[in-house]
């Protein structure tokens, strides 16, 4: 079977549903089993920020790859990534109310105001929540492709928001390595879309076999 | 490693001690990585052993000290000290010791000595993250002379009754319980006296979250998050409420009046 067929398998959006739930069930099952070290409500914000990044990354990466490899089917799965890496950001900014900020909104609205990698952290997350609102069908269709291309766009400016969250937050020790492993991978999957909307531009509206620029993925 | 109970005023903590396998398992050491799980997997690349400790700078007797004898100089104790880290969370550790006083009195400071530096271990070829740009190696700290001279400074040998582990900064190290843990230098290979203040190793790496004094305290946030409360490391659930952090961990008693007229906000 070719990768395309495979990408078709009715099973595979089951399939890619299971693994992306699978960190957050080793999460769970170590937090009930203390099985995440000594201090596990750290050990629970990290990997949920570190998760957020990782289902960023690979969502973003849809296009560029569906693109490159000519791949036209992979877009089924953008939608579902997308929305696992709102899930995790979900988590992280639980983990932090909860385990950091005991759930007390004054001392949430404290830490936001007083720290500005908490406030960039905390301005992606919200604005993630319309794009993880809007990612249904009828959502899509109420506020027009065009618009909604416009509201997704954002994405790029969560990423970025996202990366300085990191970089500060590693910024006081100079460990460094790890957020530019992101950067990295994100300055590359914008750059491709630079440059295709660069080459687009050059080749007067015509537009290469393949390449249809970003769109909902139905 | 026999010790005696101390009788050092505020020596002792009542307190739940921190299971073994928490305080020899989450460990900053970044001369073995800078994960907490780190210092356990790699520090087993440490030779202990021959080592010896150089006293120099502003001392009448400057001397090299074989660890055989400096183990031997004073009596070992048993202190019970807290330990609050910079990042927010806290241990009681069982340490075994002596108060450094004893060994500042061996070597009889000159008049002019106002400070002590320590001076940690930093080979390469024994420790896989030196070299890396984290920190300006060697991990150098620094106290005042009467901070140093505090009886409830102490020149540490072990925890839990054994040797300190690789770790843990074997085999010697230094802690003061009222200052955030990264003031406690490990694995020592140096205490030079000086009259200037000692350029430390995180001051250098950022010099405004993390001042020369870092005396615990409540009321002066690090730059990046809150100092006000603390979680106690296996004990304060997930959903437990952190416990308040007290000024100096609990030892203004004792350490006061060392800081008597200082501005603690701007001498932090």
């Amino acid at each position: 079977m070719t990768l395309a067929r495979t990408l078709l398998h009715p099973a595979a959006k089951p399939v890619l549903f299971v693994l992306g739930l699978l960190p957050f069930a080793w999460l769970f099952y170590g937090a009930a089993t203390d099985h995440l070290g000594a201090n596990p409500a750290e050990y629970l914000s990290r990997s949920t920020g570190d998760w957020t990044l990782r289902f960023l990354c690979l969502t973003l990466a849809v296009t560029p790859v569906r693109v490159v490899a000519a791949l036209p089917t992979l877009a089924r799965f953008r939608r579902m990534l997308g929305l696992f890496t709102y899930f995790y950001v979900f988590l992280h900014f639980l983990a932090w109310a909860w385990f950091d900020q005991g759930l007390d909104p004054t001392e949430m609205g404290k830490d936001i105001a007083k720290r500005p990698f908490i406030l960039v952290g905390f301005a992606a997350f919200v604005l993630l929540t319309p794009l993880a609102a809007t990612s249904f069908n009828r959502a899509v269709k109420a506020l027009g492709a065009r618009r909604w291309q416009a509201l997704h766009k954002l994405v790029y400016v969560i990423a970025g928001l996202g990366i300085l969250h990191f970089f500060w937050m590693r910024a006081g020790k100079n460990n460094f390595a790890e957020v530019f492993v992101y950067a990295a991978i994100l300055a590359v999957l914008l750059g491709w879309r630079v440059s295709e909307f660069l080459r687009k531009r050059r080749s007067g509206g015509r537009m290469p076999a393949g390449a249809t620029g970003p769109r909902p993925s139905r | 490693l026999q010790a005696v109970r101390s009788t050092v005023p505020g020596a002792v903590t009542m307190e739940k001690v921190t299971e073994y396998k928490d305080a020899s398992g989450y460990n900053n050491y970044y001369e073995f990585g800078t994960d907490k799980g780190d210092p356990v997997e790699h520090a087993h690349t440490l030779r202990t052993s021959p080592w010896t400790v150089e006293i120099e700078g502003l001392v009448k007797k400057p001397a090299k000290y074989a660890l055989e004898d400096l183990v031997k100089l004073a009596p070992q104790e048993e202190r019970i000290y807290r330990l609050r880290c910079v990042e927010g969370w806290s241990m009681v550790i069982p340490w075994v010791g002596y108060s450094m006083a004893r060994l500042i009195e061996k070597v009889e400071p000159q008049g002019s000595a106002k400070f002590v530096e320590f001076v940690s271990l930093a080979d390469p070829k024994q420790m896989p993250y030196v070299g890396s740009r984290v920190l300006d190696w060697p991990y150098v700290e620094g106290l005042r002379l009467d901070e140093a001279m505090n009886p409830l400074t102490l020149l540490t040998f072990g925890m839990y009754g054994e040797v300190l582990p690789n770790q843990n900064g074997a085999p010697v190290r230094v802690v003061v319980p009222w200052k955030y843990g990264f003031k406690s230098g490990k694995s020592l290979v140096k205490i030079r006296f000086t009259d200037q203040m000692p350029k430390t190793a995180w001051n250098k790496a950022a010099a405004n979250e993390y001042g020369f004094y870092s005396n615990v305290n409540p009321n002066v946030d690090h730059p990046r998050w809150s100092q006000a409360t603390e979680r106690r490391i296996g004990e304060d659930g997930l959903f437990a409420k952190k416990r308040k952090t007290l000024m100096f961990n609990g030892y203004e008693p004792q350490v006061g009046q060392l800081y008597a007229g200082m501005d603690l906000k701007k001498n932090f």
